[in-house]
């Protein structure tokens, strides 16, 4: 009887809730579940809902709509779409080069990508078939029916096992352990390996057969942590997430509330939002200069085309007379075919190949960071994670560093240091010789009873006041000194082991009762009534229990600040100053209070509570009302200092990160004190740095109003800090030179928000530039007191600020998921607090100290490479297709191609792409000890360095000019084209395959040069390409082709060997396409005292050598423009005039560039 | 089991793996780059020296006979209207003129590298394959059938275009013209001529051509270009050959005979010539121009000037340059040269 009147309840509770609602319209956003599919007895007709199935669709395609679908994701991207665009023009109109010399390359590309994309998806259908056949038991009518996963139905109740995962996300009703609750770890889910306790819906009736209720609850959403769902009656802790595992307990019995792709796993599959580098967006503004380059090319050709046509006689010679159809064809279609047909001709100037070659480059790049043993960690037995390549490279322009303190710059490893009970401190002493280990350092020795008493609820506040749970060993020896506790917190567990080691120790939960060893080994029992949770907000816990005595007890602990109102301030006094010290030596503190609550004051919190958890709308608000309603009066025992020690090299990281050329900037929730310790231990403050605080506590200095104040103080450090400040040598290191103050920048939450979210308007943005002026102009800038989307929110205002700069976020816990999710790139350490700083972070590393490994020395390195390889591809084809323009003026604007189709397809696949692959891969221009112990050479590819307009225009005035000399070059060869000893006369075809010899061997020794690594792959790929090429031009000079249509290179390229002309034209004119190249390694050498220096403290001298060549690479290739495009023209009258005063006047331009170097070793780089 | 899982985790130690694979590192210091371009700059001044030499000792013997200007010889000829027209070059050697002698046509403003030109032709065709007799490849637009709609063979406008003026050369020795003989064997590649153009293996060959039509610009078939020798005859003629491979630039030269034989072996003794132009191939109407080229070739083929002195200038450029190198490295005394 009882039983099913407490089933009527929960249903009544429904009906309730609905009736509630009645007022305004039916909730769309929620939803009826009843339970076993029964109707509720009290509701109106029974009509089965629709949801959907537990079916887990993680795969994108299905066999028949692979082809389509995936085609038409490939072709929304711009670089296939144009070569698509290419391809159809070539099908369609008549063009010079066959529509498999751009066909081929585009459809391998797509290929690839399909095959890669066609993989993954079925890896999907896979993963996604093992959860969805996966057996389990519904319990059907009374009777247990082995299913399919995916055939869960929205209200089936569901029998899980220990050690099985949930299928769907399921509403515990029933659990074999005896107080109602069950285990689970979220392993899978967030990496959370503790043991999670959840509850059963309270007071349901045990028989789940006549169990009668529907449960309301709200639309699936994607939040996997928040106030998961508003049930009716029931919270997150009533809710059994799919994926999570089951755990210390037999089994369970739940019913399926969301099932399927409605689980709040699979809704929070979503990948997050595609990250794009500061290299890609140079990759399309270089791109839109190439299509300019082309469309202009192919403008030109075709009005001289034109306009040679119009002499007499050219347009249509005797010997070359026009078809019925291109005679009746309309002039302006003629000019608009002949512009297609030249930007097909062209068209290989931008290349498909490079968008392979970047992504192939990125993705196995990538694996360099996961294979690092340097990021091993032996304790957590992980290495360094990537979640995305796409971002490697930006790993070497990183700025400004945003740092989560806790956990990330510390360990996150607490340990208690000490307590202040009443006023007096107490330290614990290892070899202490009192037996309890207790020594009071401070004030008199007083071993009355009071003060034991508040010892002993001091200590027994240590042990009731958390969520620890002790964990189940099979043995004996419970809660044992090491590992024995699990908690979401660590600061709980060193609080509970501090108890411990005064006596006093937690034994567990037991059916809501906390046993607590005390001193003299007794079992102390206590009820555990409530358990006001912490919050950010709140900043504090509570629990409310009753002892064996009756006395009912609230615990309390929190920071300073938010205990400190709540208790009575004689009592604060006492304990402020140890409170105050213990921050500024960088410990953690919590202040413990407590109160004793009569009979109607429980009654009142009590009710107060059910109340406020029942609530269906602002539930939070309500519970906060609550729990700050309850926690009022209460009575200050003591306060704790936790230390948490710095991460292993935090310090040498920080400082790499600063000499680097970083910002370094912390975020933190902590308190200002703690802050600022932690920060002049990891050496970002140091001794001589001038603090600039703009705090509450400033704020309120003045006594005026806070706006007032806060704007003085604003323009105060703004002339500090800005106008005052000596303009900015970029190539002086700052940090190390004493002539400038450094400043450091203090915030807090409050002023922050003041700051970003002024009354004024005009004053909002005024501040924020100041703000951001200021902050800019300090070494390092310090946020305490932030909330999670404040850390984003600053993140946010420095990546837009003016120039964009390139931000880093670092953090372990999920507070920093904002704020790693905002920033440029996200770097999530594998730490203490779960893993979701992890999952969402582009890269995680188990430690601190790594970063300054993956930023100087992989960051670095990635940059140059793939910088290396943009500008590379760009200036390859660019001296590809200019001779086949410049061509374009001797064959009468005909868009005869220079080269062999053959050629032109296989030159960026397979002649060029390997030694540039293998470059962007394997290059070590400095190698990684010097990277890592010069921090200042990073600085030198700061702010894209490698990718601005002016190295830009080097490497296009490079092609050009290699473009040039090889089509002049060939063809003042050929203005007597008998170049055989038996008088034979060469074709348009072996000029063509002259030049594009002359090309192959220039473009690829040409990265030969600027190979500094030279492994043996490097060797093998680049010997290998060349000697692939001649083998190539063989095997297809040597064959009729019956497929192709024209024997064009029909024994070509041997005629052309045979001749010595030949061999003499091809190894002058490379020598002289390297001869720049060759005289800029030489002139890179180091010079001037910058260079003296770091030589001479530097064990390297070697590798330095070229590390400060790098440097002078940068300042050289300004000074060598001018020779480089004197020396251009100057080849180009070699070429065309052959006057002979030229060494003259190189040499006179060779000595320009040496007079200009010194010079410009003084302008930073 | 614990050691097991660490081994499982832990990345690789491998050279590859942490990029820690052996490298060299090249160092272009002075002791290197200073001597490499002296070496450079002397090998290139040395054979530039000999191409310059070589280039020079070429005999070359060049006259336009378009006929432009009035008292050109071939000026009658030059106007279109005329047919059959043969025209006399003379010219006088006052030395030996050393053989072997190769003689070549030379034509100017002429773009057989014209894009639409080039692609009009049938390789299969040319290859011999009779089922493109009958229908030649689409390429061969406009001159792919005749107006009667026979299949053209062979078709296509570069095959349609062969030069046609023909040259006889004769020595003046005491006022008897003397026959120069020519070598027309050679003057095409041998892989052409063996591999890439074949005849349809039919006997007689006339009856391969069933059914076609001779290319409309032609005065004889195909099979007729040279009846005396079957090895130089359809497909295979060395001077159709010749024509048949395009030539790069507008402005180009082609063998039309070697002059190997007879008395003619050492060379052209000093002496007067004429040389019979049978005037047939029209330019005047797109301006081109239209020459005969004698000339002798050495190692590295015809007269060249362009490769010997542009190994001259970059030689003495790499000596200059090392000379330089040497004078600032000297001054400036880079300070951690070893």
């Amino acid at each position: 009887m009882y039983l099913s009147s407490v089933a009527v309840i929960l249903c009544l509770f429904m009906k309730l809730g609905c009736l509630q609602l009645g007022g305004d319209e039916r909730r769309v956003d929620s939803r009826t579940i009843y339970v076993g599919h029964r109707p509720c007895p009290a509701t109106e007709a029974f009509i089965p809902p629709k949801f959907c199935d537990n079916r887990i669709v993680s795969s994108k395609y299905t066999v028949w709509n692979f082809l389509p679908k995936n085609l038409f994701e490939q072709f929304r991207r711009i670089a296939n779409f144009y070569f698509l665009i290419i391809f159809l023009v070539q099908v369609i109109v008549d063009t010079p080069t066959s529509p498999v010399t751009s066909g081929l390359p585009l459809f391998f590309v797509i290929t690839v990508t399909a095959i890669k994309q066609g993989y993954e998806d079925w890896l999907r259908h896979k993963a996604d078939n093992e959860v969805n056949k996966y057996l389990v038991t519904v319990l059907e009518n009374g009777q247990k029916i082995r299913t399919e996963s995916e055939k869960i139905k929205v209200g089936d109740v569901v029998e899980v096992k220990e050690d099985e995962t949930f299928p769907c996300d399921l509403i515990l009703l029933q659990s074999s352990r005896d107080d109602d609750t069950c285990f689970v770890t979220t392993a899978s889910l967030d990496g959370e390996s503790n043991h999670k306790t959840h509850y059963t819906v309270p007071d349901t009736e045990k028989d789940l057969e006549s169990l009668n209720a529907t449960i309301e609850c709200e639309q699936p959403q994607p939040d996997l942590y928040n106030n998961m769902l508003i049930l009716k009656s029931l919270g997150p802790e009533n809710l059994l997430l799919k994926g999570a595992t089951l755990k210390n307990t037999q089994k369970i019995c739940g019913v399926a509330v969301y099932t399927g792709m409605e689980t709040k796993m699979a809704l929070n599959y979503q990948g997050k939002s595609q990250k794009r580098s500061a290299v890609e967006k140079s990759i399309n503004a270089f791109l839109l200069v190439y299509l300019c380059i082309l469309v202009s090319k192919a403008l030109v050709c075709t009005t001289l085309k034109y306009v040679w046509q119009s002499e007499p006689g050219q347009d249509e010679p005797w010997y070359n007379q026009k078809t019925q159809r291109e005679k009746d064809t309309n002039l302006y279609l003629k000019m608009f075919t002949d512009f297609l047909s030249f930007m097909v001709l062209f068209n290989f100037i931008i290349p498909v190949s490079m968008y392979v070659t970047v992504e192939m480059q990125k993705f196995l790049g990538s694996f360099f960071i996961t294979w690092d043993k340097d990021f091993f960690d032996p304790e957590i037995q992980e290495g360094a994670l990537v979640n995305t390549s796409d971002l490697n490279e930006e790993l070497g322009q990183v700025e400004y560093v945003f740092t989560d303190k806790t956990g990330t710059l510390t360990q996150n490893n607490m340990e208690f240091i000490e307590c202040c009970i009443d006023g007096f401190q107490y330290k614990y002493r290892d070899a202490g010789s009192e037996l309890d280990g207790f020594c009071v350092t401070d004030g008199p020795v007083k071993c009355i009873a009071p003060a034991s008493e508040k010892e002993e609820l001091f200590l027994r506040a240590l042990c009731l006041c958390h969520t620890v749970q002790v964990k189940e060993s099979p043995g004996p020896g419970q809660g044992q000194a090491d590992g024995g506790f699990i908690a979401s917190s660590p600061d709980e567990v060193a609080l509970v082991k501090g108890a411990m080691r005064y006596g006093f120790t937690f034994l567990g939960l037991e059916s809501k009762n906390m046993k607590i060893l005390n001193r003299n080994n007794d079992v102390e029992m206590y009820e555990l009534l409530h358990v006001l949770n912490f919050d950010p907000v709140r900043r504090r816990m509570s629990v409310i229990v009753r002892s064996k005595s009756g006395d009912t007890l609230l615990f309390c602990k929190g920071a300073d600040s938010s205990i400190f109102p709540r208790v009575r301030p004689e009592e604060v006094d006492r304990i402020r100053m140890h409170v105050e010290r213990n921050a500024t030596e960088g410990y953690r503190t919590l202040c413990v209070a407590y109160k004793q609550l009569s009979a109607e004051e429980y009654a009142q919190a009590d009710a107060g509570l059910r109340e406020a958890r029942l609530a269906l709308q602002d539930r939070e608000e309500k519970l906060m009302a609550v729990y700050n309603q309850v926690e009022t009066g209460m009575s200050l025992i003591g306060a704790t200092a936790v230390e948490d020690r710095l991460q292993e090299e935090a310090a040498e990281t920080m400082e790499a990160l600063q000499g680097a050329g970083m910002k370094v900037w912390v975020l933190t929730g902590d308190k200002m004190e703690t802050a600022k310790s932690t920060c002049y231990a990891c050496r970002l403050f140091q001794r001589n740095t001038e603090l600039l605080e703009l705090t509450v506590r400033t704020l309120e200095d003045g006594g005026r109003k806070r706006e007032e104040r806060l704007h003085e103080l604003l323009l105060d450090y703004h002339k500090k800090a800005v106008q005052d400040a000596p303009p900015v040598k970029a190539g002086v290191t700052r940090s190390w030179s004493t002539a400038n103050q450094d400043y450091g920048f203090i915030i807090d939450g409050a002023t922050l928000s003041m700051v970003l979210n002024s009354s004024h308007d005009s004053n909002s943005s005024r501040y924020k530039s100041l703000f951001l002026q200021i902050c800019q102009n300090c070494t390092a800038v310090l946020c305490c007191r932030m909330a999670p989307l404040q850390k984003a929110q600053i993140v946010k205002m420095v990546k837009n600020s003016k120039g964009g700069p390139i931000t880093l976020s670092i953090g372990d816990g999920a507070n920093d998921v904002s704020m790693i999710l905002e920033a440029h790139v996200g770097i999530g350490i594998k730490g203490k607090e779960g893993r979701q700083a992890v999952r969402n972070s582009d890269y995680a590393i188990p430690k601190l100290k790594h970063l300054k490994k993956l930023l100087l020395a992989h960051g670095h390195l990635y940059y140059v490479r793939i910088a290396h390889l943009v500008q590379y591809f760009f200036y390859k084809n660019l001296c590809f297709i200019l001779p086949q323009f410049l061509y374009q003026f001797f064959c009468g604007y005909s868009q005869q191609p220079l080269y062999d189709a053959a050629y032109l397809t296989m030159y960026n696949i397979c002649f060029t792409s390997m030694p540039i692959l293998a470059y962007s891969l394997l290059e070590q221009h400095i190698c990684i000890e010097v990277l890592l112990d010069n921090a200042t050479l990073y600085r030198e590819i700061a702010k894209n360095a490698m990718l601005r307009w002016r190295p830009f225009f080097y490497w296009t005035v490079l092609g050009v000019f290699h473009g040039l000399l090889f089509f002049f070059g060939v063809r003042y060869l050929f203005s007597n084209p008998a170049l055989q000893d038996n008088g034979q006369v060469f074709g348009n075809w072996s000029y063509g395959t002259i030049v594009f010899t002359v090309l192959v061997f220039t473009v690829t020794l040409k990265l030969a040069l600027d190979t500094r690594h030279w492994t043996w792959i490097n060797h093998f790929v680049i010997w290998g390409s060349l000697a692939f090429y001649v083998f190539f031009s063989f095997f297809w000079g040597g064959i009729i082709w019956p497929f192709l249509r024209q024997q064009r290179l029909y024994f070509v390229f041997a005629n052309m060997l045979s001749s010595v002309s030949a061999w003499l034209v091809i190894i002058l004119l490379i020598l002289l396409s390297l001869l720049p190249d060759i005289l800029l390694v030489v002139f890179r050498k180091p010079r001037g005292p910058n260079a003296r220096q770091v030589g001479l403290t530097h064990s390297y001298p070697q590798t330095l050598r070229h590390s400060h060549g790098w440097t002078r690479h940068q300042t050289l290739s300004t000074a060598l423009f001018s020779s480089l495009s004197l020396s251009l023209s100057l080849s180009l009258s070699l070429s065309l005039s052959l006057s002979l005063s030229l060494p003259l006047s190189l040499s006179l331009s060779l000595s320009l560039s040496l007079s200009l170097s010194p010079v410009s070793s003084s302008i930073p780089p | 089991m614990k050691e097991q899982q660490e081994t499982a985790n832990r990345p690789d130690n491998t050279a590859f793996t942490q990029q820690r694979l052996p490298a060299w590192q090249p160092m272009l210091s002075a002791g290197i780059v200073i001597p490499g371009f002296v070496i450079i700059g002397l090998a290139f001044i040395g054979i530039g020296i000999a191409l310059f030499v070589t280039s020079q000792n070429i005999q070359v013997l060049e006259r336009d006979y378009t006929g432009v200007e009035n008292n050109s010889p071939c000026f009658k000829c030059s106007d279109p209207s005329t047919k059959n027209c043969v025209c006399k070059l003379d010219f006088s050697l006052d030395k030996l003129f050393e053989g072997p002698v190769f003689f070549y046509y030379g034509l100017s403003n002429y773009f057989q590298n014209y894009r639409k030109y080039g692609v009009s032709r049938d390789d299969r065709q040319l290859s011999g394959r009779l089922d493109n007799f009958q229908s030649p490849d689409e390429g061969c637009v406009p001159y792919q059938y005749d107006a009667n709609n026979k299949p053209i063979v062979p078709c296509g406008s570069v095959a349609n275009s062969l030069f046609n003026d023909t040259f006889k050369l004769y020595q003046i020795v005491n006022g008897a013209r003397k026959l120069v003989p020519f070598d027309g064997k050679g003057i095409a590649w041998w892989t052409d001529h063996n591999v890439k153009y074949r005849n349809p293996s039919i006997t007689p060959l006339k009856n391969a051509f069933n059914g076609t039509v001779k290319p409309t610009f032609w005065s004889k078939p195909a099979y007729e270009l040279d009846p005396s020798d079957p090895a130089n005859n359809g497909f295979v003629n060395q001077d159709f050959l010749v024509w048949m491979r395009r030539a790069a630039l507008p402005d180009f030269r082609k063998l039309y005979r070697r002059i190997t034989e007879g008395d003619y072996k050492n060379g052209l003794p000093a002496g007067n010539y004429s040389l019979e132009i049978a005037y047939n191939y029209p330019v005047l109407d797109f301006d081109g121009r239209k020459k005969v080229v004698f000339s002798n070739v050495s190692w590295m083929g015809g007269k060249n000037q362009f490769l010997g002195i542009a190994y001259l200038v970059i030689g003495s450029l790499c000596v200059v340059m090392s000379i330089v190198m040497l004078i600032v490295y000297a001054k400036f005394k880079f300070p951690d040269e070893e």
